[in-house]
């Protein structure tokens, strides 16, 4: 973890409402793991004053991006920014995800908007290739799917209108999958990475525990320091026999799905 | 950049006396802002600060409050935590051995549900042995008991305050509600039943809506006001608490940098804890710390406490 104030390389637009942001973080681009977080300092934002979380895209030399949706204020205002201009950044923080083994269970990937952002790393430094589940609610909202393409994943994408791929939530195709696991006994078995809007990755938990399939889900909380001492990102970890609240910016973002306690969420 | 005013620097003393602890400077942290020291040591190094503050313990485990805890508002942000922490024996286990081995003070900020709770904690801590001094929260508005019951009633401030006192030898500070019609009689109050020092303020009870879903924005309702915004409110509260009483105050509430720690000791602080923008700039306890120097430099202070209370009010 450091704090750095670093410059923007490039600030454009994906894709509608998507934004790549580039920024020169030569000190902190070698340390991040897939799944870590980058805290950012947003400068012209004056009377909002907290950082925003954003998941680490893509590394590339003594840069890293991140990859996001103008949603509010901070967002509006970082889409704004330009090439030259700085920000004031904490990463790379929390605990990420497992890289799979060489030759270790199948890694599916399942994303949801841009959740697809926190697994971009994951898939290209898995030794071990596997299955990329993309879903969103137009064409316009499917992220970088040539680029997991590029690394040879085998890349399903739905929307939730049929504008692009198959119609539907992206878990039906990864139950499909998984009955086809099932069905042909596949040995070794499949291992669960997803990033998405919150229901989406209940339901993905819930997918994996019924097909009694390890998943390991990126959680989506709003945070306020980054660090651990806030205590507001907080969600409930089972605990013996008993559950706590634990940090999304520490023991998380990433959590294994069997720990979650979903029903003390609400 | 600013080599000419230090070349003719005179030497300073930034030391300042909370009761019968000396601070190497006058910048400590607002509980609950700087979790329990070990997070942020990797960012800054926590032997420059004046103390270490811990976020708030009561004897047992406490889960906290239900999500969202905490909203952003303009130039200040509320939070509703709930005063999640390891209670005293998980504290001691966890993060005693990581404190215990800083080079500044820590202090402990305490609390309970009953006036016997607060003493048995404060016992607690004094067995512990090298504790800086104990900090009595009797003012965090997110709990159902304990917390600003006790700060806002003037009987029970008494009570806990002199309950503590008889428990601990400790250096006690009296963490202050702000929502009070008057400050001096709580202030009072705490000075004569055995506190060695107010800190002014904590939280500020406040609310806010989101106008889409007509929801309150924190699980909990209300919440606490932090931040810049409250800095002016603050200032007036610390200046009223320093003509009450004459013990030392620790004033706090949105301060950022140097001018706005210098404004609080001008009101009637003699230390100041920096609290909301820990988050946000980690290194904002250190940036107010250097300023103080330079300022006292740049004016012929050869003291910190020549600052403290010299606001020229003319009547």
């Amino acid at each position: 973890m450091l704090e750095q104030t670093v410059q923007i390389v490039s600030n454009e637009r994906d894709n509608d409402s998507y934004f790549r942001l580039v920024v020169h973080a030569p000190r902190i681009a070698p340390l991040i793991q897939p799944g870590q977080f980058a805290h950012v300092r947003i400068p012209p934002l004056k009377d909002a004053l907290l950082r925003r979380p954003f998941s680490i895209f893509q590394v590339s030399g003594d840069t890293f991006s991140i990859l996001y949706k103008t949603v509010g204020k901070g967002t509006e205002a970082l889409s704004q920014m330009q090439a030259g201009e700085e920000l004031g950044v904490i990463a790379p923080l929390g605990h990420g995800f497992t890289v799979p083994k060489r030759g270790g269970e199948t890694p599916l990937l399942v994303a949801g908007g841009y959740g697809m952002a926190a697994m971009f790393l994951l898939a290209q430094r898995s030794p071990q290739k596997g299955i990329v589940f993309v879903g969103g609610r137009r064409r316009v909202d499917i992220l970088c799917e040539k680029e997991f393409q590029t690394l040879g994943w085998d890349v399903r994408v739905t929307t939730e209108d049929g504008s692009h791929g198959k119609k539907g939530l992206v878990t039906l195709p990864l139950i499909a999958e998984l009955k086809h696991t099932v069905a042909k006994r596949m040995v070794p078995h499949r291992k669960v990475f997803a990033c998405g809007p919150t229901g989406m990755l209940k339901a993905v938990g819930k997918i994996a525990d019924e097909f009694k399939v390890p998943a390991e889900l990126s959680m989506d909380e709003h945070m306020c320091c980054g660090v651990g001492v806030c205590l507001t990102c907080v969600i409930p970890i089972k605990a013996g026999d008993r559950w706590e609240y634990q940090r999304t910016c520490i023991e998380g973002p990433v959590f294994d799905a069997k720990e979650i306690v979903w029903e003390a969420t609400k | 950049m600013k080599r000419e005013v230090r070349s003719a620097k005179c030497e300073v003393n930034l030391s300042v006396q909370i009761g019968k602890l000396t601070l190497q400077n006058p910048v400590m942290v607002a509980s609950g802002t700087f979790g329990y020291g070990v997070e942020y040591a990797q960012l800054l190094d926590l032997n420059q600060l004046g103390a270490v503050v811990v976020k708030g313990i009561r004897l047992g485990p406490v889960r906290g409050n239900p999500t969202p805890r905490t909203a952003e508002v303009t130039s200040g942000m509320l939070n509703a935590i709930g005063l999640q922490g390891p209670g005293v024996d998980g504290f001691i286990k966890k993060y005693w051995p990581f404190l215990k081995k800083l080079k500044v003070p820590t202090i402990i900020n305490i609390w309970g549900t009953t006036v016997d709770e607060y003493a048995e904690v404060a016992k607690r801590f004094d067995a512990l042995g090298g504790v800086g001094a104990l900090e009595l929260n009797v003012s965090c508005p997110n709990i159902k008991e304990g917390g600003a019951q006790f700060g806002t009633d003037v009987k029970l401030l008494s009570r806990v305050v002199a309950a503590c006192r008889k428990a601990t030898e400790l250096p006690l500070i009296t963490k202050m509600s702000p929502n009070v019609v008057s400050i001096a009689p709580y202030a009072k109050a705490a000075e004569e039943s055995g506190s060695d020092a107010l800190a002014v303020t904590n939280s500020y009870p406040a609310m806010a809506i989101d106008i889409e879903t007509r929801k309150p924005k924190l699980a909990n309702v209300t919440g606490g006001l932090t931040g810049p915004c409250i800095k002016p409110i603050a200032i007036k509260l610390i200046w009223e608490a320093a003509k009450a009483v004459k013990i030392p105050i620790i004033g706090m509430g949105g301060i950022q940098n140097a001018a706005d720690a210098i404004e609080f000791m001008m009101a009637g602080a003699t230390a100041v804890a920096v609290g909301t923008a820990n988050f946000y700039e980690p290194g904002t306890t250190l940036q107010v710390i250097a300023g103080l120097r330079e300022f006292m430099q740049k004016h012929g202070i050869k003291e910190m406490r020549e600052i403290t209370g010299s606001v020229q009010v003319v009547k």
